[in-house]
């Protein structure tokens, strides 16, 4: 119950993100509903997954903040064209029309489909040492998930630090533009 | 029960419309953001076990219990690297976007027209 009121305020605080005209505002609310995730898996039973989800929180409300401030005040208040609008109307219908159908499907709230990780949660302390049966799963049995991760994490931060320098090494007779 | 499951896919829909109909960067930004938090979510909600516990083990705790009881652990996991990836995708559309500002003086994508190809 107290979930289903959690969702909703957080329904309702990404519509105020994205409709709200001030940026800053915008960002903030998007922070009270990343607040809203993160309470929601402390009650689902993802303590790990909470810790997580705050550092990562934060710190991308730091950097989206750093985006904004003192930046582009002026409001952009004008919609897309009308293609867009009917493109997204038609992606809303087929979304809609086979969600219903996923949720036809899928096992219902509060009784999971347990069928590998019954055998992670069986033999995790045995075979693993790992009374964490969450990071016997992410440190061992998939650990080239991990690499993948850090792999990903690299590229995007090199990415972002090539973007964001003030100088390349060009020669100084290649005039930039 | 399913209600939770209609009101967490309304989140991911909000994402989406952001990202299509916004024009300003740092909307889509967020939208993208909060399509990020509905799938993870949506993760956790399929792994939850009614009165589940976290799955970690105490000393001494009577492991048939804790098997019986646990909440799913294998979407947690995913779940974990799926945050820390998308905090990586949030940094490098941040860059990107304070780079076309620099360039264009605005977040209206309307107005990069230099992008078109």
């Amino acid at each position: 119950m107290l979930l289903i009121i959690l969702l909703i305020f957080m329904i309702a605080g990404s519509i105020i993100a994205l409709e709200t005209k001030n940026l800053l505002s915008a960002v903030i609310a998007a922070g009270a509903v990343g607040a809203g995730v993160c309470i929601c898996f402390l009650m689902l039973g993802a303590p790990d997954i909470a810790i997580t989800q705050m550092a990562v929180e934060t710190l991308s409300l730091v950097i989206l903040i750093r985006a904004t401030i003192s930046r582009d005040l002026t409001h952009i208040t004008a919609q897309r064209e009308a293609g867009g609008l009917v493109a997204v109307g038609v992606f809303m219908a087929v979304f809609v029309l086979f969600s219903t159908f996923a949720l036809m499907e899928i096992p219902p709230f509060g009784k999971p489909l347990m069928t590998v990780s019954s055998y992670y949660v069986q033999n995790g302390l045995a075979q693993t040492g790992a009374s964490n049966i969450i990071s016997a799963i992410i440190l061992d049995y998939r650990g080239y998930d991990t690499l993948g991760e850090a792999t990903i994490l690299f590229v995007a931060v090199a990415g972002a630090i090539v973007l964001l320098r003030k100088k390349g090494r060009k020669k100084a007779e290649e005039k930039d533009e | 029960m399913m209600l939770i499951y209609v009101l967490c896919m309304i989140l991911f829909a909000i994402g989406i419309y952001g990202i299509v109909v916004k024009k300003n960067l740092v909307k889509i930004i967020i939208s993208f953001c909060i399509l990020d938090y509905a799938v993870n979510l949506f993760f956790i909600l399929i792994g939850y076990k009614k009165d589940g516990i976290a799955p970690i083990m105490m000393p001494g705790q009577d492991k048939a219990q804790f098997v019986a009881q646990t909440v799913d652990p294998l979407p947690q996991a995913l779940v974990l690297t799926s945050i820390v990836i998308g905090l990586g995708i949030t940094i490098l559309m941040v860059a990107i976007a304070i780079r076309l500002y620099d360039k264009y003086g605005t977040f209206d994508v309307m107005k990069m027209r230099k992008l078109k190809g």
